[in-house]
């Protein structure tokens, strides 16, 4: 794979950060940086701290030490309504959709930021807040078609198969025109066929829209071929990070993760 | 304006485009869904858009007679294409979109194709290996550009980029298009269209404009298609009737064609848009019929009832009520009931709710599906032809439909049989040549210039042509009479009950047959009677089951004795076979088409027997493969049943 458009910019930094659940520790100062419009992959066993390392990023736990810099700013503590209004969208491993919204429904719910009227005009659906409504319905359908699901617009998400349901979650994410996208095992539970669907969909949002991704997989050959760099994790200590061949060689992260043949 | 000048003028796609777009200027040409909402451009707008492509592509060297290769789903740009291509003098090759790169580069070479026009990123790829391959495509123009951002340009081109280019162009030279449109003339080719070949390499058919436009006419006036009717653009691109319908007869009658958003949305769309002409295969009929009563089981009890009421109704009546004939006013008012609770709903869901005709051809179809879609009010009628007879040669005529015969011929079309039992025909409307091929051009005529469609057929009493099989399936009867498996075997196959026929009779004085039952619906009838059964076998020697088989058949014969030519076609004797025919062990094919001499070697003894009065009872070993690929031997010991025959009846009336 070619590296993507990314630039040499940095978007985002991690440094030394630690994260503690009681005497369980997470996150053992890690460190490692997203170039901005690459997709990195942060890979790693269970319980490696991959799902914790996105909840950091995104606002939703706070270490206890480090410092996290996005966008050229700082911070220590973020909440995730402010992560959102920066530019950082995100998926989960558990699907956290509304099930019984449409699709369509569903993806608007993403533009909500976007959204200016207060809630007096949008009940009565006049003057400026109808604007705002179409003009938004246009940037979702451009999604829908994006990602090819115009058959399931007006259907109940709950009732779709597992793999359009993870679609259906990414098109809410991408509506809100992120920076950065948050990918929690975007493929999990997914056939062959899925998986080469959504890595297409990855690569696409990367391409057209510029958008910096970081995923977490556990599919190696999907993390190989579509990342432009990989981050690996073990017991919440940073092990390696590099270009995909570096890190299929890297000794300390065979032995931790993607395991050797004995002879 | 006469006319015999129309006829001078109007010879060409691009000059009736230029007619439209004054007479219909504000009439819509063609729709397309995109981003959840209709588009659509009228008359004017698309002869605007046809010119600016074709000044683009006029830039880039394309001339008169220059193969312009189309691959992609109906969208309008690739319809406006092939009118651009064919303003400049040059030909459209629509391709099967989902063609594989060997089949693409047999085309592109065989036509000499140097600029394409593909719809989206695949395509884009596929013609690029085609080039490695070492074809020598010179240009491709693409519509959707996701995902070719970063593509080589040099040769690349979007449709937007050559349209500016054209436009341009167009600053300069203000009157080439019209110009080039002028320099047309109808015998000019207007497509080159490759009809997937079943044995060796497809062909190219020649089409004229002067040929198409003579098809579109009849049609159009024998359907009374105007500016006002619709259709909707779902065929292959390459297959002639989604160029007749969304291409030829959309420009001499000037009708709306709407494209759907893609292909899983077809339904949804179609059902928005309610296109007033259709077309649709007996395969989609079928599958619709099966998803609508199987959804109704599922029903609650009353809405059931009232369904199975109302269709019930409708089959005793709709067909008369709608034909015009003679109906009480209790009944009149019952359909009426129905129209609103059931019949109504049910097209509008299908996506009916307009549509005044729907044409289906391709394959036989049953009386009962046939009926039971009439009935509710879908005019559905059949149509007969072929890519060489540019494309139809009869159609049903208001008044004259049924389920056994495609029709009479369109004005002007001679069809005849000759003496071998094969439909032959003359038309304007004929294909001029197979393209590079001579010999293939010849074969295809016979002596006094007909040409041969490759199908048997005949004419009954009133003149309507009944389809029978492939000519070189037919066989002969010993007494001289012909034998036509498929068609009394599809007739069988109608039967719910009955999954496989195989007729036997070529060089023998009668006709028997080999039938597999249908496990799901034989089983689910056993079960309604409480009849046990352990196995297929088990349920196949049924005596019950032989008898419901028998009655099948015998009602078969009662047909076929209508008809002269076919009345000693009649089964005589049948056999339940006691294992399902079954492509493991090859006797069909993956398309579950039956290998017609694979059977005559494994059941030679028990054809024999069915020949033989005397045995009427037969012990049968089968070697069979299982799923997992062990090999094994049924056996079976099987009845074998007389069936009554009839005499041929005199015709009446």
């Amino acid at each position: 794979m070619t590296i993507n458009g990314a630039s040499s910019e940095i978007l985002l930094k991690v440094e030394d950060v630690s994260l503690a659940f009681g005497g369980i520790k997470a996150l053992d100062s890690v460190s490692f940086d997203t170039r901005k419009g690459e997709i990195l992959a942060i890979i790693g066993p269970n319980g490696a701290g991959k799902s914790s390392m996105l909840n950091v990023i995104n606002g939703f736990y706070h270490p206890q030490q480090g410092t996290i810099t996005y966008k050229g700013q700082t911070r220590k503590q973020m909440r995730p309504y402010q992560a959102a209004s920066q530019g950082i969208a995100r998926t989960f491993q558990n699907i956290a959709l509304f099930k019984g919204m449409s699709t369509l429904d569903n993806i608007m719910t993403g533009r909500n930021l976007k959204m200016k009227t207060n809630l007096f005009w949008q009940a009565l659906y006049i003057g400026p807040a109808r604007a705002e409504e179409l003009k938004n319905r246009e940037a979702v359908e451009k999604i829908i078609d994006f990602l090819d699901i115009q058959a399931i617009r007006q259907k109940a998400v709950g009732k779709l198969p597992y793999g359009l349901q993870k679609r259906v979650e990414l098109g809410r994410a991408l509506a809100a025109e992120p920076d950065l996208l948050l990918l929690d095992e975007p493929m999990a539970g997914m056939n062959s066929e899925e998986k080469e669907d959504m890595s297409r969909f990855i690569i696409d949002v990367n391409m057209e829209y510029g958008t910096t991704i970081i995923l977490i997989e556990h599919d190696m050959s999907v993390v190989m071929d579509i990342s432009d760099r990989v981050v690996v994790l073990d017991y919440g200590r940073h092990i390696a990070d590099g270009e995909p061949h570096e890190i299929r060689a890297n000794k300390e992260v065979i032995d931790a993760y993607l395991g050797v043949s004995h002879e | 304006m006469s006319d015999s000048d129309k006829q001078q003028d109007l010879d060409t796609f691009p000059k009736l485009l230029q007619h439209n777009a004054t007479r219909f200027a504000n009439v819509p040409s063609i729709r397309e869904k995109e981003y959840g909402i209709w588009q659509t451009w009228t008359w004017a707008e698309a002869a605007e858009e046809i010119k600016a492509f074709a000044n683009g592509l006029a830039t880039h060297g394309f001339g008169r007679g220059d193969k312009l290769f189309i691959i992609g789903s109906n969208r309008p740009r690739m319809y406006w294409a092939m009118c651009a291509a064919q303003s400049l003098g040059g030909i459209p090759v629509p391709t099967y979109q989902d063609a594989v790169v060997e089949e693409l580069t047999y085309v592109v070479d065989h036509a000499e194709v140097k600029y394409a026009i593909a719809e989206d990123q695949e395509q884009v790829d596929k013609l690029l290996q085609v080039n490695e391959l070492g074809a020598s495509i010179e240009m491709i123009i693409y519509d959707d550009s996701r995902g070719l951002g970063d593509y080589d340009a040099e040769y690349i081109f979007s449709f937007e980029n050559i349209q500016a280019s054209g436009v341009e162009f167009c600053n300069k030279s203000p009157t080439f298009f019209e110009d080039q449109i002028a320099l047309g003339s109808g015998d000019d080719v207007a497509v080159l269209l490759y009809t997937s070949g079943t044995t060796g390499q497809p062909k190219g058919v020649i089409l004229s404009h002067a040929g198409l436009i003579f098809g579109s006419e009849r049609v159009a006036t024998l359907e009374s298609l105007t500016e006002k009717d619709s259709v909707m653009a779902y065929l292959p691109m390459a297959w002639v009737v989604d160029h007749f319908l969304c291409y030829t007869l959309a420009y001499c009658a000037a009708y709306c064609v709407c494209c759907p958003e893609n292909q899983d949305t077809l339904l949804q769309d179609k059902k928005e848009i309610g296109p007033s002409f259709h077309f649709t295969s007996p395969r989609v009929l079928e599958a619709q019929r099966t998803d609508i009563l199987t959804r109704m089981e599922d029903a609650a009890g009353i809405k059931r009832k009232l369904f199975n009421y109302f269709i019930d109704h409708a089959s005793r009546v709709g067909i008369s009520i709608h034909s015009g004939e003679k109906v009480s006013l209790i009944d009149r008012l019952l359909y009426f009931l129905g129209e609103i609770y059931a019949y109504g709903p049910l097209r509008n869901n299908l996506g009916y709710s307009k549509t005044r005709i729907t044409w289906t051809a391709g394959e036989a179809i049953g009386p009962d599906m046939f009926d039971f879609y009439r009935s509710i009010g879908i005019n559905l009628k059949q149509v007969y032809g072929q890519t060489e007879a540019g494309p139809f040669l009869t159609a049903h005529q208001s008044g004259g439909v049924r389920s056994d015969t495609v029709g009479v011929p369109l004005a002007d079309v001679d069809v005849k049989i000759d003496e071998h039992g094969e439909v032959i025909f003359r038309s304007p409307g004929a294909f001029r040549e197979y393209y590079k091929d001579p010999e293939a051009t010849r074969k295809s005529k016979n002596a006094d210039g007909w040409i041969l469609t490759g199908d048997a057929g005949l004419f009954d009493h009133d003149g309507q042509l009944k389809i029978i099989d492939r000519i070189k399936d037919v066989g002969t009867m010993s007494n001289g009479s012909l034998f036509a498996p498929k068609f009394i075997e599809n007739k069988l196959k109608f039967f719910a009950h009955i999954l496989e026929v195989v007729t036997f009779g070529d060089q023998r004085d009668r006709v028997t047959a080999l039938i597999n039952i249908d496990l799901v619906a034989v089983g689910s009838w056993a079960e309604r009677r409480n009849i046990a059964y352990a196995s297929y076998q088990d349920l196949a020697s049924r005596p019950e089951v032989y008898s419901m088989v028998q009655e099948s058949i015998e009602q078969v014969n009662i047909d076929l004795s209508r008809d002269e030519s076919l009345a000693n076609s009649q089964i005589t004797r049948f056999v339940i076979l006691h294992k399902e025919l079954d492509a493991d062990d090859g006797e069909l094919t993956r398309t579950r088409k039956v290998r017609r001499r694979i059977i005559h070697e494994r059941y030679a003894e028990l054809i024999e027997a069915l020949y033989n009065p005397e045995i009427s009872r037969i012990q049968v070993e089968t070697d069979v493969v299982f799923e997992d690929g062990r090999k094994g031997i049924i056996s079976g010991n099987l009845k074998i049943r007389d069936v009554k025959i009839f005499q041929t009846t005199q015709k009446t009336g």
